[in-house]
């Protein structure tokens, strides 16, 4: 099997981080890839912690396992670090991006996090500035994008447009998509 | 390679139903099937298929709807899961004995107590003997192609029986992958127009279906059902090949992967024969001979064609994602060590239980059943014939 990137993302029932997870692996597709995308079900419920998971392959994904040691994390909800194992199978050349105002030096020290490459971005604040709710999983996507260099961001923009038009009006869509883009800019490395 | 989409499994099922635009179909909703049955009902809603689709207060009523709508001649689907489909059993019977071409696509699930959502097998293998083709799936394109050629197989005149399209519960029917469809036209130019052999609505020809049959023909009737598999064998590969000149992707009763020149197999059905044949990459990277043989036919069992594939292997290793209480071993090695006692020369065999509830089986837990596989081989006797895979004590 050629080179295989596998994200996790964590977040609470309602932040739309299966949503999120979805648009990467579509982004990922119109951009020639092979993808999975899939949510962690359990009893889910609005503001339980939940985690989604993409795959993006050069070839075609035949494995139906778990992801285990993904090379990318993405965290919607801050307050998650305290409860839940984000760390958990990341191995050290990992990349990790947090929703949170504080700088990735300061959540490195308060985390005790050893390697990995830690960005942050406050997701909310950017979603709820631009959106007007506080749902941050389009600027985590654009936060992500930025420190992975996983895709182009114009790609992940245009796949994102196409696919909210179907869901949303004209003012939401771009919305949305203003809240990729701050984010993209603003998302911070050590 | 044409137009890839992206697609949940449950999406990919949806979508084959809406081409086929079956006359009828009557579906109570449980999860993991829940979407295949929400979005059908708003194609109906829609207007985008003809269906008459049967609202029913539960699985019991939507099979025994499903009897009605066949037996009157037309072209009928469901979709069940799990507790869903063990409410239909009695049904399921009637079903197939009235040999009613009906198509369903069951999303497996884990049967109650403790109740869980997840995959295994254990719903359909509680069904194995109701007289139901069954066919296993390993991805949201196998289920969407399989639905398609289930309904030939289902309404071939020499087959006529019901038809259950398998696929795993959340691994499957909740996960966007990539995957190919057919346009419109192309699906019902291949299924074509449904002539029925008999119906009740034909009323120059009155019918009679599921009269009392006691002593005298009942047993008579058993066997012409038993000697209806014989057909349906040859038809299951025959549309499998039909339907490869359409679409570039030929099915079969199994799938042999890397198995020509391998002294090993692991037999296994559904979404993990993915993640086996990643495995058995691995292992063959560091020269084990060995291959996977994903079965696609559960019924009609292919009993003479895997003991002519298989008696030549040195030990081969079945994976089962169910068990039948108080049984030597799960189903699926059941039937392949029957089917191997008949022939001269036969590997070692061994069996595992794996994913029930939806236990993650991942590709090193497959590369560790391989490499037990060659000691056994090595070693000429089997040490433990019954092991379980990732469950604790």
């Amino acid at each position: 099997m050629s080179k295989m990137i596998e994200v996790r993302w964590h977040g609470r029932g309602g932040q739309g981080a299966k949503t999120a997870a979805y648009l990467l692996a579509e982004s990922a597709m119109q951009e020639g890839k092979y993808i999975q995308a899939f949510p962690e079900y359990g009893p889910e419920r609005m503001g339980a912690p939940i985690m989604a998971f993409t795959r993006i392959s050069d070839s075609p994904i035949r494995i139906h396992c778990h992801v285990k040691s993904p090379q990318v994390v993405a965290v919607l909800d801050p307050t998650l670090l305290e409860t839940v194992n984000i760390l958990d199978g990341v191995p050290e050349n990992g990349t990790v991006v947090v929703n949170t105002d504080e700088s990735p030096n300061s959540l490195r020290r308060t985390l005790n996090i050893s390697g990995r490459r830690l960005f942050t971005v406050p997701a909310t604040q950017i979603a709820l500035e631009i959106i007007g709710r506080p749902i941050p999983n389009t600027p985590m996507m654009g936060a992500m994008i930025k420190a992975t260099g996983l895709l182009d961001i114009e790609a992940v923009i245009a796949n994102t447009r196409k696919s909210f038009e179907k869901k949303f009006n004209a003012q939401v869509v771009e919305k949305n998509i203003q809240a990729i883009r701050r984010a993209y800019e603003e998302v911070k490395s050590e | 390679m044409g137009n890839l989409i992206s697609m949940e499994g449950n999406q990919a099922a949806a979508e084959a139903m809406r081409q086929i635009n079956p006359d009828a179909m009557a579906a109570y909703p449980i999860t993991p099937q829940t979407e295949v049955v929400q979005t059908f009902a708003q194609f109906v809603a829609d207007g985008r298929v003809d269906t008459e689709f049967v609202t029913v207060e539960s699985e019991h009523s939507a099979m025994s709807a499903c009897v009605a709508a066949a037996a009157s001649g037309t072209r009928v689907m469901t979709a069940t899961s799990a507790n869903g489909m063990a409410l239909m059993w009695e049904i399921l019977y009637i079903a197939a004995s009235t040999r009613l071409p009906i198509v369903m696509a069951l999303v497996n699930r884990a049967l109650s107590a403790n109740i869980n959502i997840h995959c295994d097998h254990s719903d359909s293998m509680g069904a194995r003997d109701t007289g139901w083709i069954q066919l296993f799936c390993e991805n949201g394109q196998e289920a969407y192609d399989s639905l398609i050629q289930a309904v030939r197989i289902a309404e071939h005149p020499q087959v006529r029986l019901p038809v259950m399209v398998c696929y795993d519960g959340f691994i499957i029917s909740h996960a966007v992958e990539c995957l190919e469809l057919l346009n419109d036209k192309e699906v019902q130019k291949f299924i074509g127009e449904f002539k029925p052999v008999n119906s009740l609505l034909d009323i120059s020809h009155p019918y009679t279906f599921g009269p009392l049959d006691l002593y005298d023909f009942y047993f008579e009737h058993k066997r012409q059902q038993i000697e209806a598999y014989g057909p349906a064998k040859r038809v299951v590969v025959e549309i499998g090949k039909q339907f490869a000149t359409l679409s570039g992707r030929e099915y079969g009763l199994f799938e042999a992967y890397r198995l020509q020149d391998a002294q090993l197999a692991i037999v296994l059905m559904g979404s993990a024969a993915g993640t086996a044949k990643e495995a058995v990459d691995r292992l063959r990277a560091n020269g084990l001979p060995i291959g996977v043989l994903k079965l696609r036919a559960f019924r009609p069992f292919p009993s003479e064609e895997l003991t002519q594939l298989l008696s030549r292997f040195e030990a081969v290793a079945v994976l089962d994602r169910a068990v039948s209480f108080g049984a030597a071993a799960g189903p699926l090695f059941t039937e392949i060590s029957s089917a191997l006692f008949a022939s001269n020369r036969r590997p070692l065999l061994v069996n595992y239980i794996y994913g029930l509830g939806g236990r993650d089986i991942d590709i090193e837990d497959i590369q560790e059943v391989g490499e037990k596989l060659k000691k056994t081989a090595e070693s000429g006797k089997v040490e433990q014939p019954f092991d379980y895979i990732g469950v604790r004590k």
